[in-house]
């Protein structure tokens, strides 16, 4: 991404910082030397003494004082041995000081730049990316926009729906917490909303479900007993406030409930080992892929990247978010059988603003399911819905 | 794009104050004047690109691109656009810039305007200035640098803190740079004096303008930023005695003892290397001011300790050139020859007596600044040297040396005649003791040193009218004349008139502000009132306000004096939300000299606001006084004539010793 402008304006600029000092090393000069210099002040003197006794602000016993004054000086500046000759400049050195300058301006002026500078990194003034069409490259701008459009219409509850969990994965979980309060409020309850919002706050708590979030996965439970991530974070507090019973109770009845393929099975298995409880037999622990969180349909960091991701410098977080695509990018390649891991991949492309990227993942979906009529309605419905073309 | 050039501008700039630093020394070691004749472009060109880079900076600012690290944590999108510029140098990283960018400026100053000057001296001086310049880049670029990028912009950045959301941002750290690094010049000078052993004629000739120059930007600075924190901070105190404060004040004195020893030696060609090594102290301590304020040392000694990369980058650079500078001092002070020799009574002597005190002054301040710090370091014993021990040290000191004001312009050069001086003083003692009766009078018989102190400062107005009532001969001869003689009076003679009465002025505002401030603390709901200074306050109604980036609750209150109504006053606390912040706004109210002072504290739940008002007699006078120091800096400086004093003839009258042979004063 360096532009070629950038590196002639820096030629140019170190150009010109030469040329300031070849310049007078290329003028011939004959120094000032210090008597004459004195000798031109004391001169002034004299004369700035006849104008003063002239317009009147010295008496003639005073201009006579200081024209005394004055003349010591000149005297006593003639009898000074002046080894200060009137010199002429070297050749030679007049040489080494051009070649110093050819060589250091050039060599610190790179040498620095190339350490400490980013020429890579493009002018980003806030006017131009907000003008900019919006094209997905710009997260912050796409969220300050949506939060705009939200500050001016405070009801637009699909607003807080789609930037909820975009705050949760910047890191922003306070913002998200409040967002997803915000779709409640304007959109209606839902499973999916109080589960979200109570996950964001767990992950805000650092993994520990604190009081809230309980009230929000309970809230969560009584639309649908049988959600399943609000009872997985219930049983996750029940274990966390020493209550390892009641945990292992829900875990297992989530375990009884669900079928042999439930994507979030190990996870809850691996829990109820953890309590200390044996996860019941029969369920088959089939190496089944590696899902971070009980998520069924939207893909997202759980609790613990969430929490660490908020830790995180903009660059950490970028590359944490980059790290789980790349993850979900080469199980793919591996297994390339998943249609909605492809489909998550070309949403997570999308939405980090790589058309191209989510355009090539429906495509190896595409190849991966040749004949699957079923298949090819989805996805070429996904590349409708992430306004991929035809 | 624009931040990359701006870095490489800053980096180029460090590579040509490389070359500014080493060609023309070199020249001068070896009398060559092409190698010399580098200095002037080079410099001009340094400046040029330090200037680029500045507004480069200023432009990323201004456009709020959060590429920027720098802007990203100092800038918001909505903030004014006055306060996106000031934002620039509102922090550590721009503030430092902004320093190195007045360093150039002066350098190229020097360039432009030293035509006349000898060429070693141009080319040593600048040279030095090169060096200080390679420091302080190098310190930039390594540990403070405001070019830092990010890849993933911020949308939004972290705002300017909001106390420095104020037009005082604007012109205070500016004013103030422009005297702290002003006084480079002079200290460029004295080393470039230094190596080559030798003091020019053109020597006392520039240096007295350049350091009147950066003591009128200082003045204005200080003054500005102490009415700045009178105003911002909602305490209403003028003068902490706050090491950031203090860090100003001593450069300050410094600055006004050499502005006052260089008059002696460039009219005088005496004090030579007393002004040089002034010259050295007082850059010197615009350094150790940097340091103070910019290292972090203030904030926590012990964050300072434990990440030290600044601050002992900078206390690298200090102990370079302070202890270099001193050194150099030791080793050559005895080439330099001595000059003019004078009385103890004369002006020069007066003038002596000026620097003896200031650099006392000087070394209370820096005690007291700096012990705390010292000792907390090496004991973490945590000391607190408050106002007391200044008032009392400082103080002490000013005392005489203001009373002794009048005196000192009126005296003759080389030998004086203290009895004359008095006499010619009699008319100004005659009015301040007018001015104690009066005050004492006034008060009630209030505090009697007070009214004596308004009285000293009286003394110095009338005896700087005196001064100049002297010089035109007012009363001793025709009106007529009397008045083509005031023409003809020096601009720089009224510049140190104008200066001293300034001095006069602040005293009489300081001492009106501490002893006869009424305060009145209160906590009060809507309809209550109470009166103060004769003035009558009502609280009419408290109310929510937005500005562009804050949210305010403002307390308004009805103002009358006795029963004739006199508009509104407001006092408000504003809270920032991009910051998390809030400020207090006092309300202010100015009736002649003397000002009434507002502000709001907490709102308790049951509509109870708490407010503390206070009436401030004459308060303005402690600013105006300082305007009006300088304004006598710039009409002196004005005065471009060269400089000869003209010793007063021994008269026809000799005393009994004919001609007394004039004693040297140990002034050297």
């Amino acid at each position: 991404m360096t532009s070629a402008p950038l590196f002639v304006a820096f030629a140019a600029m170190t150009a010109i910082a030469i040329m300031a000092v070849l310049w007078p090393l290329s003028r011939r000069r004959l120094a000032r030397s210090e008597r004459a210099a004195d000798l031109a002040v004391y001169r002034d003197q004299l004369a700035e003494v006849v104008r003063d006794q002239a317009a009147g602000r010295l008496s003639a016993e005073q201009a006579e004082a200081a024209r005394i004054e004055v003349n010591r000086r000149i005297l006593a500046a003639g009898a000074r041995d002046d080894a200060a000759g009137e010199g002429t400049g070297s050749t030679g050195r007049r040489r080494a000081a051009a070649l110093f300058a050819l060589l250091l301006v050039p060599a610190v002026g790179a040498g620095l730049y190339m350490t400490l500078g980013s020429p890579a990194v493009p002018g980003a003034p806030l006017a131009a990316r907000l003008a900019a069409p919006p094209d997905g490259n710009d997260i912050a701008i796409l969220v300050r926009r949506v939060e705009e459009h939200l500050s001016a219409n405070p009801n637009d509850g699909r607003g807080y729906e789609i930037l909820a969990p975009v705050y949760a994965r910047l890191g922003r979980l306070d913002d998200s917490a409040q967002a997803y309060r915000a779709a409640i409020r304007t959109l209606g309850p839902s499973v999916e909303r109080y589960s979200a919002l109570g996950e964001v706050l767990t992950a805000a708590a650092d993994g520990m479900v604190p009081q809230d979030a309980v009230k929000a996965f309970t809230a969560a439970v009584d639309i649908d007993p049988r959600a399943v991530k609000a009872r997985y974070f219930l049983g996750l507090a029940a274990e966390q406030d020493g209550r390892k019973a009641d945990a292992v109770a829900l875990w297992r009845s989530m375990l009884d409930e669900a079928s042999a393929n439930a994507p979030w099975r190990p996870l809850v298995e691996a829990a109820l080992t953890r309590a200390g409880a044996a996860p019941k037999a029969g369920a088959p622990n089939t190496g089944a892929p590696a899902v971070s969180a009980p998520q069924a349909a939207a893909p997202g960091p759980s609790a613990e990247d969430v929490a660490a991701a908020q830790q995180a410098t903009p660059e950490q977080r970028s590359a944490m978010v980059m790290g789980m695509v790349s993850r979900l990018e080469e199980r793919l390649a591996a297994e390339p059988k998943d249609l909605d891991g492809w489909l998550r991949l070309a949403r997570a492309w999308s939405v980090l603003g790589d058309k191209a990227k989510a355009g090539a993942a429906l495509q190896s979906a595409m190849t991966a399911f040749t004949g699957d009529e079923d298949a090819g309605r989805r996805i070429e419905a996904a590349r409708a819905d992430l306004g991929l073309g035809g | 794009m624009i931040a990359e050039l701006g870095h490489y501008a800053l980096v180029l700039a460090l590579a040509l104050s490389l070359v500014q630093m080493v060609v023309p020394f070199w020249g001068a070691r070896k009398d060559d004047p092409v190698l010399m004749g580098v200095a002037a472009p080079v410099s001009l060109m340094m400046l040029a690109f330090v200037t680029f880079s500045f507004g480069a900076l200023m432009t990323v600012y201004v456009t709020s691109d959060f590429s920027v690290l720098n802007v990203v944590e100092n800038s918001h999108s909505r903030m004014p656009l006055i306060y996106k510029f000031t934002s620039t140098w509102g922090n550590h990283e721009g503030s430092m810039l902004l320093w190195v960018f007045v360093l150039a400026l002066f350098g190229g100053l020097v360039a432009l305007f030293g035509g006349n000057l000898p060429d070693r001296l141009k080319a040593n001086a600048l040279a030095v200035q090169g060096a200080i310049a390679v420091a302080f880049l190098t310190f930039i670029l390594f540990t403070s640098n405001p070019f830092t990028r990010i890849i993933s912009p911020p949308a939004e950045g972290r705002s300017l803190n909001p106390i420095l959301q104020d037009p005082g941002l604007a012109i205070h750290p500016p004013l103030l740079y422009l005297g702290y690094v002003g006084l480079s010049i002079a200290f460029a000078f004295a080393m470039a004096a230094l190596i080559e052993g030798r003091i020019d004629a053109a020597w006392a000739r520039w240096v007295r303008p350049w350091t009147l120059a950066a003591w009128v930007f200082l003045t204005l600075g200080i003054a500005m930023g102490s009415y700045w924190a009178y105003y911002e901070l909602g305490w209403g105190g003028w003068w902490f005695w706050d090491p950031v404060e203090n860090a100003s004040l001593m450069p300050w004195l410094a600055a006004t003892a050499l502005l006052h020893s260089a008059v002696v030696m460039e009219k005088r060609d005496a004090l030579k290397i007393w002004t040089v090594l002034l010259a050295i102290l007082a850059f010197s301590l615009s350094l150790i001011g940097t340091f103070l304020v910019r290292s972090g040392v203030l904030t926590s000694v012990h964050a300072f300790a434990t990440d030290p990369a600044r601050g002992v980058f900078i206390l690298g650079i200090l102990t370079f050139f302070i202890g270099g500078s001193l050194l150099l001092f030791a080793l050559r002070a005895g080439d330099l020859r001595q000059g003019g020799i004078f009385a103890p009574v004369s002006r020069e002597g007066a003038l002596v007596m000026n620097n003896l005190f200031l650099t006392a002054a000087t070394a209370a301040v820096f005690v007291g600044t700096l012990y705390p710090l010292a000792l907390e370091m090496i004991s973490d014993a945590k000391i607190t040297v408050g106002p007391p021990f200044f008032n009392i040290t400082f103080g002490g000191l000013m005392l005489p040396l203001v009373f002794a004001i009048p005196f000192g312009p009126l005296m003759a050069w080389k030998r004086g005649d203290l009895l004359g001086v008095a006499q010619r003083l009699t008319v100004a003692a005659a009015v301040a003791v007018v001015a104690i009766v009066v005050t004492a009078a006034a008060t009630g018989g209030g505090p009697v040193l007070a009214a004596v102190m308004v009285g000293l400062g009286v003394f110095i107005i009338a005896g700087a009218l005196t001064d100049i009532a002297e010089r035109a001969g007012i009363g001793r001869v025709s009106a007529r004349v009397a008045f083509a003689r005031l023409k003809g009076v020096p601009r720089s003679a009224f510049g140190t008139a104008v200066a001293h009465l300034g001095v006069g002025v602040c005293l009489i505002g300081i001492v009106c502000e501490t002893t006869w401030s009424q305060e009145h603390i209160a906590s009060m709901k809507v309809g209550d009132s109470f009166t103060i200074g004769s003035h009558d306050l009502t609280f009419l109604r408290i109310e929510n306000r937005t500005g562009a980036n804050f949210t305010a609750r403002t307390a308004v209150f009805g103002l009358s004096t006795d029963g004739e109504p006199e508009g509104n006053i407001e006092a408000s606390r504003r809270n920032f939300e991009a910051r998390q912040m809030g400020t207090t706004e006092s309300g202010i109210r100015t009736f002649g000299f003397s000002q009434l002072y507002l502000s709001m504290g907490e709102e308790t739940p049951d509509g109870h606001i708490s407010v503390r008002a206070t009436w401030k007699p004459l308060v303005t006078l402690i600013w105006l006084g300082a305007v009006v120091m300088s304004l006598g800096g710039c009409l002196s400086l004005a005065d471009r004539r060269l400089r000869v004093g003209a010793p007063r003839p021994a008269k026809a009258k000799p005393r009994q010793d004919k001609r007394p042979a004039p004693q040297p004063a140990p002034a050297e």
